[in-house]
C-alpha cells in the first residue's frame, strides 16, 4: 500500500561528484544561470571563513558556520520569487544574503546589534530562529494566511535533520498536509545534530520517507549539488503554487566545519570521513568543473571574484561597525506596543545609568 | 440589556470582532463542530464557515505555533487550548516564540494572536484541567495576561485583547463561566488591557484578587462590613499590564493588604505583588501582607479541592488575622 505514494527513495542528482551528468539535461542551464549560482557559493564560502576567523578574534560573537551546505541553500532560495517567505534557522545565513538581506546586516547581527534582528521591511524572511524546529510551525501558519488570502507567496522553512525529532516538526507537516498549504519542510540533513549523528537521531532510512506517513510527496535530493536542489526546488515551489499542498525535502550535506565556534567536532567525527566530504563531495568543486567545462571559468577568474567579495566583506564590516547604534535603552521598545509603566521606570532607569555613562 | 453568562459573554465578543474585521479567525480543538467544550465558540462555524472558524488536529504547539505564522501574515487569530493544563505542550510557542517575535525582529513583527483558555478549581476536573498556571506567562516579557472575573469584564476585555497588537493570554474561570448572569452591553465595547477595577470601596484593608476568586472575596468583604470591617476589593483583571497605581492608592489608604489567587503559593503572583507593594510603601503598612492562595502541590483531586482552594473559613481568618495587629 505504500507505493501509492510518489515517494522515490533515489537521490535526486544532476551533477556527480565530478562535475558530470546528463548532457542533455545540463543544457537546460543557461551560462549566465550557472556563473550565477556558483558565484553566490563562492561568495557564501568566502565571507563564512571570514566570519570564522573574525569569531576567533573577538569581533563576533558565537557564530555557527555553513560550509559545505552552500548548494543546498542557495540553489533552493534561487527558486524562489523575490516575494517569497523564507523562515531561517541559524545556520541559515547564506539563504538569507541570496533572498536579499544585506551583508552589513549580518555583521550586525552575528556582532548582537539590536537592529541586526530587524529584516528589512520589503524583505519576507523571518527572524532568525534559534530553537530547533520552532520555525516550521511558524511557517505553516504563514503558508496557511497565504493560501486564505488567495495569495501566491511560498513559505519555506529551513532546518536541519536534529529538528526532525522535535514535536513541532510532526505538528507542523501534519498541520501543513491537512490544510494542503503552500509551505515547503526544505531539510538540510547535514548528518549531525551537533554531536549525535543522523542514524542516531532517527531510525527512519531517510528523512524525506517521512513525508509518507502525513500524506505529502517526499523527495530526497543531493544537497550538494546545487542544481538537482534548485531543480526540485523549483518543482516543489510550482506545485506548492499551484494548490498542491506542502512537500518535504530532504538534501543531503554535510556541515564541513563545527556546529558553532563553541564545539569541536573532531571530538565526534572521524578526520577520514570529513575528509572525503571535503575533497570528493564539496559542492564547489563540482559546479566548477562544469564551469570550466564550458569555459567558463579560469583560476585567475576565481581569484578575481574572491578578491572582489573581500572587498565587499571588509566593506560591509566597516559600514556595520561604522553605524552600530542601539543601546540597552532601546531593547525595552521591542517588549509591548507601549510598555507598561513597570517597565517604563526600569527603562528610565537604564536611561538614567547611559546618562551617567554607566551603561550602553 | 440583556443579562447574559460570562460564557454568552465571551462567544458574544468573538462574534461581534469576527463580524466586524475579517482577519479575525478561531482555530482549536473542537471549536467548530461542536463549538467548543464550554460553547464559547458556539455557531460561529455556522455564521462564518470553515474558512474563518478550524477544528484543527489535536496538537497544542500546532495551534499555538501556526497562529504566529497566521498572525504575522495578517490574520488576527483566536486560539483556543482547551484547559489550561495542557498549555505546558506548548510553552514554547506562546512562552518563547509568540512573546517575543517583535523583540526578536526588533519591531518588523507582531504577533496579536489571542491565546483563550479555560482555567481554575471547583469543578471536579481530571488531573491538569483545573490548574491556574497565570504566573508563568507574567515571567515571559511580551505577553499580556488577563483575567476576567464576570460576564461584563470578560466581553470587554476580550474585545481590546483581540484588537490588541501583542500576543495576550485570556484566562476564563471556568467556575464563573455560567455561575451568574449580568447585564451586559449588546453593542462591542472595550475595557482597557491594564486597568483594575475597585469591586468595593473600603478603608480598613486592602483585598486583591482576580479571576476565579473574586466573586467569593467580593461576597466576604460585604459580610465583612456588617462584622465592623470594611475591606477594599481589588480585581486586577490584568495581570500583565498591571494596574499598580490602583494598587498603591488602595494600599498607601488601608495599610492592610491580603492578597487572593487560586494558583500555587510559591512564585505565584501574589509574591510579585507583594514585593511590589514593599518596594513602594513598606512604611505605610500596619501589617505583614498575608496571601491566601492554592498550596504548594500539584493541584488535588476532585475530593479535596475545596479545602485546597482559598475558600471563605481562610480568607476571613487571613482578614482577621490583618486587622488583629
Amino acid at each position: 500500500m505504500f507505493d501509492q505514494n510518489e515517494l522515490q527513495f533515489e537521490m535526486v542528482q544532476l551533477l556527480d561528484e565530478n562535475g558530470n551528468g546528463d548532457e542533455q539535461e545540463l543544457a537546460s542551464f543557461s551560462d549566465e544561470f550557472l556563473v550565477t549560482l556558483y558565484r553566490w557559493m563562492r561568495k557564501a564560502r568566502v565571507i563564512d571563513e571570514r566570519l570564522l576567523k573574525m569569531q576567533r578574534q573577538g569581533r563576533i560573537g558565537t557564530y555557527a558556520p555553513f560550509s559545505g551546505q552552500e548548494a543546498a541553500q542557495i540553489g533552493s532560495v534561487m527558486a524562489l520569487r523575490k516575494d517569497d517567505w523564507i523562515f531561517p534557522s541559524y545556520r541559515e545565513i547564506a539563504a538569507c544574503l541570496v533572498h536579499g538581506l544585506p551583508l552589513a546586516q549580518i555583521f550586525q547581527y552575528v556582532r548582537g546589534r539590536v537592529i541586526g534582528k530587524r529584516m528589512p521591511d520589503d524583505l519576507n524572511i523571518f527572524p532568525i530562529q534559534i530553537i530547533i524546529g520552532a520555525q516550521t510551525l511558524h511557517a505553516t501558519g504563514c503558508a496557511w494566511a497565504t493560501k486564505l488570502k488567495g495569495e501566491t507567496q511560498v513559505s519555506v522553512c529551513y532546518f536541519g535533520d536534529g529538528a526532525t525529532s522535535e514535536g513541532d516538526f510532526h505538528e507542523a507537516l501534519n498541520f501543513a498536509a491537512v490544510y494542503r498549504v503552500p509551505v515547503i519542510f526544505f531539510c538540510q540533513n547535514n548528518h549531525y545534530a551537533i554531536s549525535v549523528p543522523v542514524h542516531k537521531q532517527t531510525a527512519s532510512r531517510t528523512i524525506a520517507q517521512k513525508a509518507l506517513a502525513y500524506g505529502m510527496k517526499g523527495v530526497l535530493v543531493d544537497g550538494n549539488d546545487a542544481l538537482a536542489v534548485y531543480k526540485t526546488m523549483k518543482q516543489a515551489v510550482e506545485a506548492a503554487r499551484n494548490g498542491e499542498g506542502p512537500m518535504l525535502i530532504e538534501a543531503l550535506t554535510y556541515r564541513l566545519g563545527p556546529h558553532t565556534t563553541a564545539d569541536d567536532p573532531t571530538k565526534y567525527r572521524n578526520a577520514e570521513e570529513v575528509e572525503q566530504w571535503k575533497r570528493k563531495k564539496d559542492p564547489l568543486h563540482r559546479l566548477r568543473v562544469l564551469l570550466e567545462k564550458r569555459g567558463l571559468w579560469t583560476e585567475a577568474q576565481e581569484e578575481a571574484w574572491v578578491a572582489q567579495v573581500n572587498e565587499e566583506v571588509t566593506a560591509a564590516y566597516e559600514e556595520a561597525t561604522a553605524n552600530e547604534t542601539g543601546s540597552l535603552v532601546d531593547i525595552f521598545d521591542y517588549v509591548y506596543g507601549k510598555p507598561s509603566k513597570l517597565l517604563q521606570e526600569q527603562q528610565q532607569e537604564v536611561a538614567r545609568r547611559k546618562q551617567r555613562k554607566e551603561v550602553k | 440589556m440583556a443579562e447574559i453568562t460570562m460564557i454568552q459573554a465571551i462567544n458574544e465578543a468573538m462574534r461581534q470582532e469576527m463580524e466586524r474585521d475579517e482577519r479575525v479567525i478561531v482555530l482549536g480543538e473542537d471549536v467548530g463542530t461542536n463549538g467548543g467544550v464550554f460553547r464559547a465558540t458556539d455557531g460561529l462555524l455556522e455564521q462564518f464557515g470553515d474558512q474563518r472558524v478550524f477544528d484543527t488536529p489535536l496538537a497544542e504547539s500546532g495551534i499555538i505555533g501556526t497562529s504566529i505564522g497566521l498572525a504575522v501574515n495578517g490574520f488576527r487569530p483566536i486560539a483556543e487550548i482547551q484547559f489550561l493544563g495542557f498549555v505546558y505542550q506548548a510553552m514554547d510557542q506562546l512562552a518563547a516564540q509568540a512573546a517575543r517575535i517583535r523583540f526578536r525582529s526588533a519591531g518588523r513583527f507582531t504577533c496579536p494572536i489571542v491565546v483563550r483558555s479555560p482555567y481554575g478549581g471547583g469543578v471536579r476536573t481530571p488531573e491538569l484541567h483545573s490548574d491556574a498556571l497565570e504566573a508563568l506567562f507574567t515571567h515571559s516579557p511580551g505577553l499580556k495576561v488577563v483575567m476576567p472575573s464576570n460576564a461584563y469584564d470578560a466581553k470587554g476585555l476580550l474585545i481590546a485583547a483581540i484588537r490588541d497588537e501583542d500576543p495576550v493570554l485570556f484566562l476564563e474561570p471556568m467556575k464563573l463561566y455560567r455561575a451568574f448572569r449580568m447585564e451586559v452591553p449588546e453593542e462591542p465595547y472595550e475595557i482597557p488591557l491594564g486597568k483594575a477595577r475597585i469591586v468595593k470601596e473600603g478603608e480598613d484593608v486592602t483585598i486583591i484578587s482576580w479571576g476565579a476568586t473574586v466573586p467569593l472575596v467580593a461576597k466576604l468583604a460585604a459580610e465583612m462590613k456588617a462584622q465592623g470591617v470594611d475591606a477594599e476589593v481589588i480585581d486586577l483583571r490584568c495581570l500583565q499590564p498591571l494596574d499598580i497605581d490602583t494598587i498603591m492608592q488602595s494600599v498607601e489608604k488601608t495599610g492592610r493588604v491580603m492578597i487572593v489567587h487560586e494558583a500555587v503559593k510559591t512564585n505565584g503572583f501574589g509574591a510579585e505583588i507583594a514585593a511590589l507593594i514593599s518596594e513602594r510603601a513598606l512604611f505605610s503598612l500596619s501589617a505583614p501582607i498575608v496571601r491566601v492562595t492554592g498550596y504548594d502541590t500539584p493541584y488535588p483531586v476532585p475530593s479535596v479541592e475545596d479545602d485546597w482552594l482559598p475558600n471563605a473559613a481562610r480568607i476571613v481568618e487571613g482578614v482577621q488575622t490583618l486587622m488583629r495587629y
